[in-house]
């Protein structure tokens, strides 16, 4: 139980600063005892993000389709897309993962950053794919997130595909198998 | 390489916000500190100043780009050379270790390393997004970007290989508030129980508020020079105390933006890439050998592969071979009391897997300070000091420098001076090391600091 209010931003509109109506030497000394002026500037933009050679994996989850990145000759594989691999330099191909794994590291969030505050609390997963050397990144469901425990390391998750896909890795998540 | 001595800091108050101060004005109050300490005026500095390097993280924070250049303009430092440097919250042990290049090359004699942060600026809520930023934007931050639950996410799978727990967490909570109590800079002074920690609202489980640092608007500066340097500084009149405090080595470690693509590395990699001198015993090795036989592989999402790498470097560098006896005292980067128990590991003050409990062992704490907790041991090598960033405050690009001002005063033996207070007086301090760590353990640099002989 939080006895504080949060504090937000959207004060009022100010007209007229106080200030010495003359500006003799007191007043002009007296300035450097003045509280700071404080005012909102607020700040929006649209990006136009491109996931660049990235791009066939957005385009698999949407069409229900897992795709991780392979090196053609060591076999490693990043179940995160990468076009080259760390190792051998080389450039990656795709290929398909089940999509399915296990959960090897998890967090419930009761707070988030302000864009997924709506979303809290949320589980957040690492997740073993099975073919993959490297884990993915994803939002779990079909846990409490109330009765967090780390029985829930090993579990085994299958992926579902978002019908309607947002162009996000989050247009897929993972459920309890 | 020649030897730099780091002969001054200083640092501003860290606060949650410090709306009295723009930020060149708040650099300004931790430059004209160091200055005085060694009784300069900046007339006299500037003639002797080669130039600087200036610290700060994130343009969205200053909402200011070209930043750097209005402390510099500020300072009165211009037409000198400059450049900013970032890397996350780094920044500011990347700052440090440039001017320390800058002289160990030659280029200087005299080098500033500043920094700050503005984080009041939004609100928290906001200012965790924009550090969520500093993650990877396509993979990452859209998923639920949001550092306290990547770094829970790293520690459930600690507490899972090592059986590590909140309550010891917990401890390094209590040692570094109640470490600030008597750090008159720190943020957040605080006698704290482990009940306390625990019962904090929860941010990302397992780690509550009490378990993580806070925003702070706050600067650092330190003055960084050469054997030549020096001579000119005390020649202009300068005061610099003996012993002298020099910077005999640097390191600094990478690993991947995503901690997803953190390598599941076999045992034999790990000797050969990983290991540390100190922990090259039959008996070591057989306790990794054993850890790799339970599935264990490294790092994975639980270690810092920077940060051993880091320490590594920087402890080849200044010949140091039981970092544990031979460090008097740490001030790392504690953003989670969870990364503290990771960095001792890194760090080599206790072995991988062996963070959690070393935590509550009460190695890592002050003699003398009284913290209400049941300590099975003495403390050997006090860790955050000072109270760290759970207790100080993160004014990102001032955080690495705060972390070697208070580094150079522990060794110059002036914490009484510079805190009104000698409780943080590591007693006979000879060596300490500081470290930085950015993102989930992308760039990490350590830096050791001694009392010259």
């Amino acid at each position: 139980m939080t006895h504080k209010m949060e504090e937000t931003f959207g004060g009022y509109i100010l007209h007229n600063v106080p200030f010495p109506t003359e500006l003799d030497e007191a007043a002009l000394a007296s300035l450097k005892r003045m509280a700071p002026i404080l005012i909102e500037q607020p700040y929006a933009i649209t990006y136009l993000h491109s996931f660049g050679q990235d791009s066939p994996f957005f385009a698999g989850l949407t069409n229900g389709r897992f795709l991780a990145n392979r090196d053609p000759e060591t076999g490693y594989t990043y179940a995160t897309p990468r076009g080259h691999d760390m190792y051998t330099g080389n450039e990656t191909e795709w290929v398909e993962l089940p999509a399915e794994g296990k959960i090897h590291a998890f967090t419930v969030c009761h707070f988030g950053s302000e864009e997924f505050l709506p979303d809290c609390p949320f589980i957040l997963g690492q997740i073993e794919m099975p073919g993959a050397d490297t884990l993915f990144l994803a939002r779990l469901i079909g846990l409490d997130p109330h009765e967090a425990s780390l029985d829930w390391i090993g579990m085994k998750v299958n992926g579902r595909f978002r019908r309607l896909s947002k162009m996000k890795p989050t247009d897929i998540y993972f459920y309890p198998a | 390489m020649r030897t730099v001595y780091a002969v001054a800091g200083g640092v501003s108050k860290f606060a949650k916000a410090r709306p009295d101060k723009t930020f060149p004005a708040l650099v300004k109050e931790a430059y004209d500190y160091a200055l005085d300490d060694i009784g300069l005026t900046h007339p006299q500095f500037f003639e002797l100043v080669d130039g600087s390097v200036a610290s700060y993280f994130s343009d969205h924070f200053a909402r200011q780009l070209m930043a750097g250049i209005m402390v510099q303009d500020y300072l009165g430092l211009t037409p000198k050379p400059s450049h900013r440097v970032e890397g996350g919250g780094a920044t500011g042990g990347i700052c440090f270790q440039e001017a320390w290049k800058a002289v160990a090359s030659g280029y200087m004699d005299v080098c500033l390393a500043y920094g700050f942060e503005t984080m009041s600026h939004v609100a928290t809520w906001k200012g965790n997004e924009f550090i969520a930023l500093a993650s990877d934007v396509s993979f990452d931050y859209p998923v639920g970007g949001f550092y306290s639950g990547y770094y829970a996410m790293m520690v459930t799978r600690h507490m899972k290989e090592f059986g590590t727990t909140p309550e010891q967490m917990a401890h390094v909570s209590v040692k570094n508030h109640r470490n600030a109590y008597a750090n008159p800079y720190a943020q957040k002074r605080q006698k704290l129980t482990i009940e306390d920690v625990r019962n904090a609202p929860m941010v990302a489980w397992p780690l509550t508020r009490l378990d993580i640092c806070v925003m702070s608007d706050g600067a650092a500066a330190t003055i960084l020079c050469s054997e030549e340097g020096l001579a000119k500084l005390e020649a202009a009149g300068a005061v610099i105390p003996r012993p002298l405090v020099k910077v005999p080595g640097i390191g600094r470690g990478t690993d991947a933006m995503r901690m997803a693509d953190r390598p599941h590395q076999s045992f034999d990699d790990f000797l050969k890439y990983n290991l540390l001198p100190s922990e090259d015993t039959a008996d070591t090795r057989a306790y990794y050998k054993h850890l790799w036989d339970k599935g264990f592989r490294y790092p994975g999402v639980h270690s810092f592969r920077a940060g051993r790498m880091g320490s590594k470097e920087a402890y080849q560098n200044a010949g140091i071979h039981d970092p544990l006896h031979e460090i008097d005292f740490v001030e790392l980067h504690d953003a989670y009391t969870s990364s503290e128990i990771q960095t001792y590991e890194d760090m080599g003050l206790c072995r991988y897997g062996e963070g959690g409990p070393f935590a509550a062992s009460g190695k890592a704490f002050m003699p003398g300070v009284e913290y209400g907790l049941e300590l099975p041991d003495e403390p050997i090598c006090p860790v955050n000091p000072s109270g760290g960033l759970i207790a100080c405050g993160h004014p990102v690009g001032a955080t690495g420098l705060m972390q070697a001002v208070f580094a150079i005063w522990q060794l110059q033996g002036a914490i009484g001076k510079h805190f009104g207070d000698t409780t943080l007086q590591v007693p006979d301090a000879k060596r300490g090391a500081i470290h930085s760590h950015a993102g989930t353990g992308t760039y990490v640099t350590v830096s050791v600091l001694e009392r010259d002989a």
